[in-house]
């Protein structure tokens, strides 16, 4: 079966980050296909690569992006929700006159029409949020 | 797969106080491109969302109500309410804004796009879709 994914919780704050990433590995260990994970809402956080938690906590940034070259996942972040929230790619840095980036490795800030066309694409779409 | 899914997008949260109402709509207006079949429930908190006279300059935040008067240009007609969750904030339909939509099956007459429904009725609406996004 091919699974969409969505998180909507930003991570350390809310678990939601942390289950999907478990929900996709114990997916992809039964056989199915996880094509993409979309980031919304304050979920767009998880995407920073200036994120440093403490060296005996896990991290969720690192996780997903090791997660997603293991396994070709297309990890999608909303421009719209990331631009609100200070995450910018280099083109988007350099479009929106900022001096800096912080996208992390393995995602890619896109529109929500890959958000729909992932329910539309996928057999089941499954969120993780409040 | 069929060509046309049925999405539902589940409101939950009150329009201010959170991002969830804005960002849910946000959603709407670029899936209304991908035509689909569109349905927005409101229930709990949500309920507030619709309401009339909304006002937030003490807020410093923008009132995004109108947006939902021009979701029927956007081809989005069903937006299910649900009476339980209206009753237990002291709220009926009357405390809504009007939103409509023209008809184009029925010589473009105006028809309303708010249709207030049971819990159980809800039930059955979410238990009908493809995709269920719920803000």
């Amino acid at each position: 079966m091919k699974f969409g994914v969505v998180i909507s919780e930003g991570p350390y704050t809310h678990e939601a980050a942390d289950t999907a990433y478990h929900f996709v590995k114990a997916a992809i260990a039964k056989g199915h296909e996880v094509p993409r994970v979309f980031f919304y809402h304050d979920g767009v956080n998880v995407s920073t690569r200036l994120s440093v938690p403490p060296q005996d906590e896990r991290h969720i940034q690192n996780n997903w992006t090791a997660l997603a070259k293991e396994h070709d996942i297309d990890l999608v972040v909303c421009i719209a929700a990331a631009q609100r929230r200070g995450l910018l790619d280099q083109n988007e840095a350099e479009r929106q006159g900022k001096d800096a980036n912080n996208i992390a490795e393995g995602f890619r800030i896109s529109g929500l029409g890959q958000l729909i066309e992932m329910g539309i694409q996928t057999d089941r779409l499954v969120m993780f949020g409040d | 797969m069929p060509d046309v899914k049925k999405f539902l997008y589940v409101n939950r949260k009150a329009p201010y106080g959170t991002i969830y109402a804005l960002e849910s709509l946000e959603v709407v207006l670029i899936g209304a491109a991908f035509e689909q079949d569109v349905s927005l429930a409101f229930l709990d908190d949500g309920v507030f969302q619709l309401t009339k006279g909304q006002n937030t300059e003490g807020i410093g935040v923008k009132n995004f109500s109108p947006t939902f008067r021009a979701l029927g240009d956007y081809e989005v007609t069903k937006l299910f309410v649900e009476r339980e969750s209206l009753e237990e904030r002291g709220l009926t339909e009357a405390d809504l804004q009007e939103i409509t939509y023209e008809d184009e099956d029925d010589d473009w007459a105006e028809k309303p796009s708010i249709r207030v429904v049971s819990r159980a009725e809800m039930a059955e609406i979410m238990a009908d879709q493809d995709v269920v996004l719920s803000f």
